[in-house]
């Protein structure tokens, strides 16, 4: 079973008018694996994303998903139905910017129990115990349910898409910068809990990131990007330690050590 | 005779096929938003011109015409509304349930059962359930083509987790035939039970908005809600003050600034019907007595 890829990318293309956004993207993603996308801001890691999680047609290329029932679904060919529908339930998507990403016009509670709603779920009990349950696994005093995201810090906002998008336990979750805009200290708490909770719920996980220091703590594989093109692909270590192409020795080379 | 130089219900032709053709196809897809080329009427929006429009393209010369709103024949929107066909189509007209062919309606359903051959025309404000919860139309029409409407269970959400049960006591959302959900316009929810499986014809019309939507005769209608918070209506602990009815919906009426205040069916002509059938109620407080005290 794991011996198959859940998420198989094969010449994924965008372009916006003639800029080149991504050129032949191809990767695979196993279940339970973490899989960061780095690069330099306009490299594509964003519009990769927004092509594998439904918000922007890719131009071409092919996005191969591996249903919980076994079956393969090419996303990209899918009718829009069917697409939203796989997204909606065994998809998530972490948005770089919390009010992309919550509804801040209802409480955090609804947040979280939105999804459960959106794939049938009726008993207002059980969709509040689900809530609760999974506040409390992110860290959010199940106590504050009821308050809406905006009474929330940025690094709790973040943390309660993050509960939102793990509710209905999908197989895959795309985060787009999920620690961006937050300052060191609760950056480091939201990776660990991250990292935790990905293990637990064997989720896979595409985590597009600027932070060469994100890629090393989460993930299991790199790809790096650059204009529009991936560049490096290998193991987290293996990539940063031993660089290979002259774009990621650059990239490495530029973090600071403090 | 209807007045002289206008088109028998005000419409030109074109234009009421127009209508016709909207409802139509409203009637086939039940609850389902049809677009169609709202006219100008000689009345602000907002006044009942969907509902105008809707009764004027269905009118005919045989029919009888009642007018309502908030359940009462006698208010100023169902008098003006009455008048117009009145002078636009010469039509009988009657405040007598069973008697009409076609009821307009604001804010309500009558009380007593429609018949079969009936038909209920709404006037509708705002068509859109999803409205407030997605502000762009291009993604409701894509929620409704694709049935994502767990959304709407989010407000239902919020009412109990905020004030303890759901607190939206008018326009309650419905699906209907077990597709589309749909904005039933202002009627209160305890309206909202007599839309299912009514033998009438339901045709709403949203004059600003530009949509008509209908619900055929015996389709179902049912109210969103929670398995563990089932829908519920209103209930009230008083009887008509009047006739004595204790299943119809009643209107608190405030007698004076001491906090006195009776209770009367909102439907007036139900009211009116028991008490001539010898149906009595206590007659609420009486003011001419408490005043001269």
């Amino acid at each position: 079973m794991t011996d198959d890829p859940v998420l198989t990318v094969t010449g994924l293309a965008k372009a916006y008018g003639r800029r080149v956004a991504c050129r032949d993207v191809s990767f695979e993603l196993w279940p339970g694996e973490v899989l960061a996308v780095v690069g330099e801001s306009g490299s594509g890691k964003t519009t990769l994303l927004n092509c594998l999680g439904g918000l922007v047609p890719p131009d071409a290329g092919r996005v191969r998903f591996r249903r919980r029932s076994g079956e393969v679904i090419d996303l990209v060919a899918a009718s829009e139905a069917l697409r939203r529908a796989i997204l909606r339930a065994e998809w998530g998507f972490v948005r770089q910017n919390p009010r992309d990403g919550l509804r801040f016009g209802v409480s955090a509670g609804a947040n979280v129990g939105e999804p459960l709603m959106a794939i049938g779920g009726r008993h207002y009990g059980h969709i509040r115990g689900s809530a609760s349950e999974w506040l409390d696994a992110v860290e959010i005093d199940p106590a504050r349910m009821d308050d809406l995201p905006s009474s929330f810090s940025g690094g709790m906002q973040q943390r309660l898409q993050i509960a939102r998008n793990l509710v209905t336990h999908p197989a895959i979750v795309l985060m787009d910068e999920p620690t961006g805009g937050l300052d060191v200290s609760v950056q480091a708490r939201l990776l660990d809990l991250i990292r935790r909770l990905v293990r637990e719920a064997g989720v896979a996980a595409i985590v597009v990131t600027h932070d060469l220091g994100v890629a090393r703590l989460l993930a299991d594989r790199m790809l790096v990007m650059r204009q529009g093109c991936v560049v490096e692909a290998g193991l987290t270590d293996q990539l940063l330690d031993d660089p290979q192409h002259a774009y990621t020795q650059l990239l490495v080379s530029s973090v600071l050590t403090v | 005779m209807t007045a002289d130089g206008y088109n028998f219900g005000y419409l030109d032709e074109q234009t009421k096929r127009m209508i016709r053709r909207a409802i139509l196809k409203g009637v086939a897809i039940p609850g389902y938003q049809v677009p169609f080329g709202s006219r100008e009427m000689p009345l602000p929006y907002g006044w009942g011109t969907g509902g105008i429009q809707i009764t004027a393209a269905v009118i005919g010369p045989g029919d009888t015409l009642k007018v309502i709103d908030q359940g009462a024949d006698d208010t100023t929107n169902a008098v003006s509304i009455r008048n117009f066909f009145v002078r636009m189509c010469d039509v009988a007209t009657t405040e007598r349930t069973a008697e009409a062919s076609i009821i307009q309606t604001r804010h309500r359903i009558p009380e007593r059962k429609l018949a079969p051959g009936q038909i209920l025309v709404y006037q509708v404000p705002i068509p859109e359930p999803l409205r407030w919860l997605e502000p762009r139309e291009t993604e409701t029409r894509k929620m409704h083509a694709l049935r994502e409407y767990g959304v709407m269970h989010v407000k239902l959400y919020e009412d109990i987790s905020v004030k303890g049960r759901v607190s939206t006591a008018y326009d309650y959302p419905v699906l209907v035939n077990g597709r589309y959900i749909m904005r039933p316009s202002p009627i209160p929810k305890f309206d909202t039970p007599k839309m299912h499986r009514m033998a009438a014809l339901q045709l709403f019309g949203a004059g600003r908005e530009k949509r008509i939507y209908a619900v055929p005769p015996y389709t179902d209608v049912v109210p969103l809600d929670f398995e563990d918070h089932p829908f519920t209506i209103e209930t009230w602990d008083q009887a008509c003050a009047l006739c004595g009815a204790t299943t119809s919906f009643l209107d608190e009426v405030i007698l004076d600034d001491r906090g006195r205040r009776m209770f009367v069916c909102s439907d007036t002509d139900f009211c009116q019907e028991r008490r001539e059938a010898g149906h009595r109620g206590d007659g609420g407080p009486n003011p001419l007595e408490e005043a001269a005290e």
